[in-house]
């Protein structure tokens, strides 16, 4: 006893230690209740700012995603649709290879480069081919150029380990240069690109975005098989935990590094192609909006599962427009939004700490008195 | 001619050496912090926002401001505001065990929202027609020259003639570069930056040596914030005006092997790539566009050498990226 009395003061206050695997209901306890606490933190925010009551913010978060729902119309609900599908994608497309623990931080270029191809296609060959035939142009070109963009680090990172996180950050540059040229070339020196009129994707039932959202849908679904059913899938996941034990196994780490990119590339390549020809029909270096970071955020969120990517995405571009609906109505700068998903982000990475770890209290004399 | 150029180069490569530097410290001791460039933007809002607070209270007069508070209140609120972003990414990733690159992104996504949010806001009470704030008074006392600099000729040009910050920059590098590799201190950090668990046997207190590299080295970042609105922008900031200037001084990492003193010859190298293309004869508008990416080539082409080469001396910390839980050895 007296002995315990002499190393009391040194013990710390509390420690952490790591917990065995929490049953799934409770993690999901745990991440729903931070979102529920940055959902309140949004409007307790919003409320300080911009001196609107708790329930008139939400009013106008609601407003601003949703519209005019309730009267009937759903264009303000599809164009939602809209962008969470191309976050989503980008968000999906950086998936296998984060598994495989290859940072891709340069969705943002491979997409801008899928939409050059795609673009080009669209002024080049859109008078001389028929419309089928340029679609599937679009689609294969800018699918390549996409994996190109997406394969030159990953050879550089199988053949020397080059550092993939800033290799791939550069090419985000370099590709938004080459737009910059493009649309100076194509623009007349304008700066602007007019919309084209060949190879936009069909509006289906007078709603323009339809071919995105069912594509991005399908993608979501084939990621998760691929992912959880395939025999790639499962060489991804093994290289992503331990390359040495993907050697002894007999798989080419090389190989499936260099595939991997190859569909991350693609994948993001496909985004800008969702957004030139589905959505924008011209181009210009802000097409993706710095949206490739974001969805690596959301990759990381949705643990890698496709279909926990949809409810992350959802959450976070309705905070991104309803906040900036929210903005708009104070006239106050929409990267309030911007600030809201940070904070909210940060919520969600700081809570996986308890879902890991338990923080276990010194049991003092006191603690036992009271 | 030349010399104009270089200095040039110079000034536009201090905010790189500034971050490049932070980010040195925080990488040595094991943390990759990807959100310097949220961090820089902090800094130089925080920064306009204290002069703009000061030249406000003066009633906007320069007699009546006191050059020592001009200068001190601007650098004091930049600091201010770069460490506590840096606070909460080393919370996040040191205490909380979160992954460094999700984290850091985090971080640059809500430093850069805060930067246009506060920027936009301080542009709203003006209520200038521009979408910009001119803090000029500021500014000018900030990149004082020193007296004899006219009277020298192209050596006083190149030499004496930038901004107190340019100054501090180099200061800064050398004295990281000295602490890093000669002192006791720079000892312990590298270890921990090496090995954790080794430097933690050895006594070093390794939670408090992370949350103290990444906050010294953020505060150190939020400087190159403010370098760049007051010596580089002359005081006017506009948003998103910074750009991408945060990557770069991430990539000038790379490129100056860990080494702050190297980073300063990497900085001015870089500073002179950007502005290569106004330099240029008889560049079209079209080709200076395809110019501007050459620092980021370099970059890579530095990475890809590096890594080719695989010295011993210029690898990255070894568990750098890696978070360090006690009880896991």
């Amino acid at each position: 006893m007296a002995k315990s009395n002499e190393i009391k003061h040194r013990e710390p206050l509390f420690h952490v230690v790591k917990r065995d695997d929490m049953p799934q209901w409770q993690a999901w306890l745990i991440r729903c209740a931070t979102i529920l606490i940055g959902f309140l933190l949004v409007g307790i925010l919003s409320m300080a700012i911009t001196e609107e009551s708790f329930g008139d913010t939400y009013q106008i978060i609601f407003s601003g995603v949703f519209g005019r729902l309730f009267e009937g119309r759903t264009t303000m609900l599809w164009k939602y649709l809209q962008e969470i599908a191309i976050l989503l994608c980008l968000a999906l497309a950086l998936t296998p290879a984060f598994k495989m623990k290859f940072w891709n931080c340069g969705a943002e270029g491979q997409a801008l480069m899928g939409g050059l191809a795609s673009i080009f296609c669209m002024i080049n060959f859109g008078e001389k081919l028929s419309y089928p035939a340029l679609i599937i142009t679009i689609i294969v070109t800018s699918i390549i150029a996409g994996a190109v963009w997406g394969v030159i680090p990953a050879v550089f990172k199988a053949l020397f380990n080059t550092n993939e996180t800033l290799f791939t950050l550069m090419m985000n540059y370099i590709a938004t240069q080459i737009i910059a040229y493009y649309v100076y070339i194509e623009g007349g020196g304008s700066n602007v690109i007019n919309p084209v009129a060949y190879g936009n994707f069909p509006a289906v039932g007078n709603n323009d975005y339809f071919v995105n959202i069912v594509t991005v849908a399908a993608i979501t679904v084939f990621m998760y098989i691929y992912l959880k059913y395939s025999k790639q899938g499962y060489e991804i996941s093994v290289v992503g935990e331990s390359q040495n034990t993907a050697r002894y196994v007999g798989i080419n780490v090389k190989k499936v590094i260099i595939r991997t990119m190859l569909i991350s590339g693609a994948l993001c390549g496909v985004t800008g192609m969702l957004l030139v020809a589905g959505k924008d029909h011209s181009i210009n270096t802000n097409l993706v909006g710095g949206q490739g970071f974001t969805a690596i955020l959301m990759s990381w969120l949705g643990q890698f599962n496709p279909f926990i990517m949809v409810v992350m995405t959802a959450i976070v571009v309705f905070l991104r427009i309803g906040v900036a609906k929210v903005a708009d109505t104070s006239h106050l700068n929409s990267s309030f939004s911007e600030i809201i998903v940070g904070i909210v982000i940060l919520m969600l990475v700081g809570c996986e700490f308890f879902i890991h770890y338990s923080i276990k209290f010194r049991h003092s004399k006191k603690e036992v008195k009271a | 001619m030349i010399i104009q150029f270089i200095c040039r180069a110079i000034l536009l490569g201090v905010p790189l050496l500034y971050g490049s530097t932070g980010e040195i410290i925080t990488e040595k001791s094991g943390h990759l912090n990807l959100g310097i460039p949220g961090i820089m933007y902090v800094g130089a809002i925080s920064g306009v926002a204290g002069s703009f607070i000061y030249e406000n209270a003066c009633g906007n007069d320069l007699a009546n401001m006191n050059p020592v508070l001009a200068v001190i209140i601007p650098f004091l609120c930049a600091i201010a505001g770069s460490v506590i972003m840096g606070l909460i990414y080393s919370f996040l990733t040191v205490s909380l065990h979160a992954n460094q690159n999700v984290t850091g992104l985090a971080i640059t996504t809500l430093g850069i929202g805060l930067g246009n949010f506060l920027g936009a806001s301080l542009i709203n009470i003006t209520e200038s027609e521009l979408p910009s704030i001119a803090l000029t008074k500021t500014s000018s006392f900030f990149s004082t020259q020193l007296p004899f600099a006219d009277k020298l000729g192209w050596f006083g040009e190149l030499f004496l003639s930038h901004d107190f910050l340019t100054y501090l920059a180099i200061v800064i590098a050398i004295i990281v570069s000295f602490v890093l590799k000669r002192t006791r201190v720079g000892l312990n950090l590298r270890s921990v930056g090496e090995n954790p668990a080794t430097a933690d046997a050895a006594g070093i207190n390794v939670i408090r040596y992370r949350y103290v590299a990444t906050c010294v080295g953020s505060a150190i970042a939020g400087l190159g914030g403010l370098q760049y609105v007051m010596a580089y922008a002359n005081g006017v900031w506009s948003n998103n005006a910074f750009g991408d200037r945060g990557w770069m001084a991430i990539a000038l990492v790379i490129f100056a092997l860990w080494n702050p003193s190297s980073a300063i010859i990497g900085s001015f190298l870089f500073g002179a790539l950007c502005n290569a293309n106004n330099y240029i004869q008889g560049l079209g508008t079209e080709t200076q566009e395809l110019f501007k990416m050459l620092p980021y080539v370099v970059t890579i082409v530095v990475l890809i050498i590096t890594s080719m080469r695989k010295k011993r001396e210029h690898q990255p910390p070894q568990s750098l990226g890696l978070p360090y839980f006690r009880e896991e050895r």
